[in-house]
């Protein structure tokens, strides 16, 4: 199991803040983590409608589309951020 | 003889306000090699009288470990003696503080730089959202990242 929390509109859209999920063996990379939740429901194609904007993070550390996701325990995904 | 001990920022994710007297006691006291102290703050604005408050969305945990990373980046590239990033979640009003970071050098520009730094860098890679309520009733939305912060940050890049 993998531990999945969203932020901001993210959240919002999705309509929970964390969840638990058993992901497929398939899913290698944070770009077949966005496709395959895509395919969760509307609430997640909602959310991810526009991938691009969607930032990931591997246990708390920013990580880029090609990383794979493999041993994560955590992974955020959420905006752009506007803090400061 | 005694390793030297690295150097970390001083790091604060919190919904109290910022007391920034404290965090400059904090950086100089006793310190006679500190020359400079820069601090910037960040301010809730009303963006005209439209804005009754903005609500702080953060990543607990990530945030702080964001925070640190820039900080010790910050550190290193202009040589700081001592850096404090402070930043606040949840409700905050126009003219309340949302941020603080303060840095300490020998001679001013490190400090002007290193602050600088801290502030383009946090601006586009700390995982803090900002939610905006109108004075209207109305629940604005989200703020949108804007490309500027994004041309800030690249200013920094070193070949």
């Amino acid at each position: 199991m993998t531990r999945l929390v969203y932020f901001a509109w993210v959240r919002e859209r999705i309509g929970k803040s964390e969840e638990d999920l058993d992901l497929p063996a398939s899913v290698e990379t944070v770009g077949d983590l966005l496709a395959h939740l895509r395919t969760l429901g509307e609430e997640y194609e909602a959310a991810l409608e526009f991938p691009d904007a969607i930032r990931v993070a591997i246990n708390q550390e920013h990580a880029e589309r090609h990383e794979r996701i493999a041993g994560a325990r955590e992974i955020g995904l959420f905006p752009p951020m506007t803090g400061g | 003889m005694p390793v030297p001990s690295i150097l970390r920022p001083i790091v604060s994710v919190q919904r109290e306000d910022i007391d920034t007297r404290a965090i400059v006691h904090a950086l100089t006291d006793g310190r006679t090699d500190v020359g400079a102290l820069v601090t910037f703050t960040g301010l809730c604005r009303d963006e005209a009288g439209r804005l009754e408050a903005l609500e702080l969305e953060h990543y607990p945990g990530m945030a702080e470990a964001e925070l640190t990373r820039i900080g010790e980046e910050a550190i290193g590239r202009f040589a700081l003696l001592g850096l404090a990033i402070v930043h606040r979640y949840g409700r905050m009003e126009p003219s309340d503080q949302i941020v603080l970071v303060a840095a300490t050098s020998s001679h001013r520009q490190a400090a002007f730089d290193g602050a600088n730094f801290v502030m383009d860098y946090l601006k586009t890679s700390a995982p803090f959202w900002k939610k905006e309520h109108g004075r209207d009733g109305t629940e604005g939305g989200w703020v949108a990242a804007r490309d500027a912060d994004d041309t800030a940050r690249l200013r920094w890049k070193q070949d």
